[in-house]
């Protein structure tokens, strides 16, 4: 029997080519997320930068020099103070009621058995899969269909409906996931120890899922208060935060406009810190 | 009183179900059959509009007048995909390979531009990209671009503006698919002798720099032979270095779906944008967005509008099924893939 004979190189010092070559290979991938990572955040820093621009004129679009006058004065803007308004309340609202909505349709996807699940899926896949503008555009075009003349009033009201139409979809998927992730076993032994469906949900279930539904609760404000395009089609003269934005674009926008903008990544950024660190300290508990 | 009870039971579903998916019928579905019905309408706003089938040409004249910002939307949102595919990948796979205790931190830093507004994002490259801006501004200086050299008005910045919105929407389906490769996978790929994935990195590396640089060249106005050359060679050693033939075989396959996943969230609403090509571009750099958002809001002109709206739905729709075969991945637009 013949031993398999195996070669083995001889050692030799590295060269200089060589040792380059694996510092490259074990810095060069973080100097590449790093790099991607400043040009994700450069457009943040640039809009906190400029809101402590001194502008000459209406165009914020040069750096003149520093103030905090406008940091001072977040609302000195006829209309903006408003539109803020206007933002959370559609916010606050379609995210309470599409939360509910779409956890009501997850618990039925993922607890129930029933008929018609292929277009029930369809029908929570296809807002997330169609372009903004689309469902944007679709809404307006019923809105007038159904209301002419008059003009159907497109108003605070029809912003809402939209945002909660959108926000839906991403609630159901997001709290599926979570509801998908649950040991079932637990709800069972409850319903064996005599508790019925009703005890069961609020005493096992929705503790269980809770997280899911704040996380899905955090997505569906964030994309309402931001959302740009389908409010641009069901706004009518209704002017929300991005709205302004997108007014004052033109003229220029004011530097209030990024200090508020600043100030919705720094309160969002916080939200999510302070959410992770309880997270953190129920599961040491 | 059981039959009651049963009758009940089997009726929860639908109870939870109901309301939203009521919401969703008459508020996405029924406006979608509203505006195939209005691409059909003639008249306008004030006298009424009435249907009828011979209003097709409303396909045919809108698609007669429009099909050059048609056309633009399918080259910029496609160029856009194909960026932040280019970027995206190497950052998820750093991540997701090399990532370490700080993967969650590191992801939360891509998802965190999304805390501030995407309009006053798309408005600080207008600040970045400005003819005498932060990155224009010294390079002009110091005489490397001609004083006469814009990037705003362009093409360049409207395709960099949607590539930038869009990034994260590629980056994370992708990490999700690579963090969830079994690394024992490409171990025993590395046992099995997978090495250096030669000639085919070199090649595949030179025709990509030199593509890649073939269009910067068409963008920035340079010289196109010495910047095919630079493409061509710095593709190449990339190519030989970094691709291994257990990517290719193994990790590369397996991440398909986040690919095929992170395009769609990119292409769909790059297609549909307007808010980048009206902030970054001008009217030569139109889409069909902004046809459609200043036909339907400016002009009243709902028919037209209407049938364009319907059209870039139907392509997206035949876009993403054509893509699917090819990726051979269609049961991921149902979102089970990832």
């Amino acid at each position: 029997m013949t031993t398999p004979t195996i070669s083995v190189p001889p050692v030799r010092k590295s060269s200089r080519g060589a040792r380059f070559g694996r510092v490259i290979g074990s810095y060069g991938p973080f100097v590449y997320v790093f790099a991607a990572i400043a040009y994700l955040m450069l457009p943040v820093v640039i809009i906190t930068l400029f809101s402590f621009n001194d502008p000459v004129g209406k165009s914020n679009l040069a750096w003149r020099g520093f103030t905090l006058k406008y940091w001072l004065d977040p609302f000195g803007v006829p209309g903006l103070g408003n539109a803020v308004v206007i933002s959370l309340e559609i916010a606050f609202l379609s995210t309470i009621i599409a939360t509910t909505l779409g956890t009501l349709i997850s618990l039925a996807l993922v607890r129930h058995r029933f008929r018609g699940r292929g277009p029930t899926d369809a029908i929570i896949f296809l807002p997330m899969a169609t372009p903004e503008i689309v469902m944007g555009a679709s809404l307006l075009t019923m809105f007038v269909a159904i209301a002419r003349p008059p003009f159907f009033p497109l108003n605070t009201l029809t912003i809402l409906i939209a945002h909660i139409m959108f926000n839906i979809s991403f609630v159901v998927v997001t709290v599926r996931a979570r509801l998908a992730g649950l040991d079932q076993n637990l709800e069972e032994a409850a319903m064996d120890l005599g508790a019925n469906e009703w005890i069961t949900f609020w005493r096992i279930t929705f503790p269980l899922i809770l997280p899911g539904i704040m996380a899905a609760g955090l997505l569906a404000f964030s994309l309402s208060i931001d959302d740009f395009v389908i409010t641009n089609f069901t706004a009518g003269r209704t002017v929300t935060f991005p709205m302004f934005i997108w007014g004052s674009a033109r003229i220029g926008v004011p530097v209030q406009v990024n200090v508020i903008g600043t100030s919705i990544f720094l309160i969002g950024i916080a939200f999510v810190i302070i959410s992770l660190i309880l997270q953190r300290r129920r599961q040491a508990s | 009183m059981g039959v009651l009870v049963r009758r009940y039971r089997k009726a929860v579903p639908y109870l939870l179900l109901a309301p939203g998916i009521l919401w969703l019928i008459v508020f996405y579905a029924y406006p979608a059959v509203q505006i195939l019905i209005a691409s059909f309408w003639s008249g306008t706003l004030e006298t009424g509009f009435t249907f009828s089938l011979s209003n097709w040409t409303n396909y045919s004249d809108a698609l007669d007048r429009y099909q050059d910002q048609f056309f633009r939307s399918i080259i910029y949102a496609g160029s856009a995909t194909i960026l932040t595919f280019l970027i995206a990948y190497p950052l998820a796979y750093v991540i997701a390979f090399r990532g370490g205790r700080f993967k969650n931190l590191l992801l939360f830093m891509v998802i965190a531009p999304f805390f501030t507004s995407f309009l006053l994002r798309t408005i600080s490259w207008k600040i970045i990209l400005g003819d005498t801006g932060i990155l224009l501004g010294p390079l002009k200086d110091i005489g490397i671009l001609d004083p006469s050299f814009r990037l705003l008005a362009t093409p360049v910045a409207v395709i960099s503006g949607i590539t930038y919105a869009f990034l994260p929407f590629m980056t994370l389906p992708i990490y999700i698919s690579l963090d969830k490769i079994d690394r024992r996978l490409i171990e025993a790929a590395q046992d099995l002798y997978a090495g250096p994935w030669r000639p085919g990195g070199t090649i595949a590396g030179a025709v990509f720099g030199g593509g890649l640089f073939a269009v910067l060249a068409y963008a920035f106005l340079w010289d196109y032979i010495p910047m095919i050359a630079a493409g061509v060679v710095g593709g190449s050693v990339l190519g030989t270095a970094l691709l291994s033939q257990s990517f290719i075989r193994v990790t590369l396959p397996l991440s398909l779906p986040g690919v095929f996943a992170g395009s769609l969230l990119v292409m769909i609403p790059a297609m549909g944008d307007y808010v980048n090509a009206t902030l970054l571009g001008n009217p030569s750099t139109n889409m069909i967005g902004n046809v459609i958002q200043s036909r339907f809001l400016t002009n009243n002109d709902y028919p037209t509008a209407s049938a364009l709206s319907f059209m870039l739905m139907a392509m997206i729709l035949v876009a993403v099924t054509i893509y699917g075969r090819l990726l051979g991945t269609e049961n991921l637009t149902t979102g089970r893939g990832i």
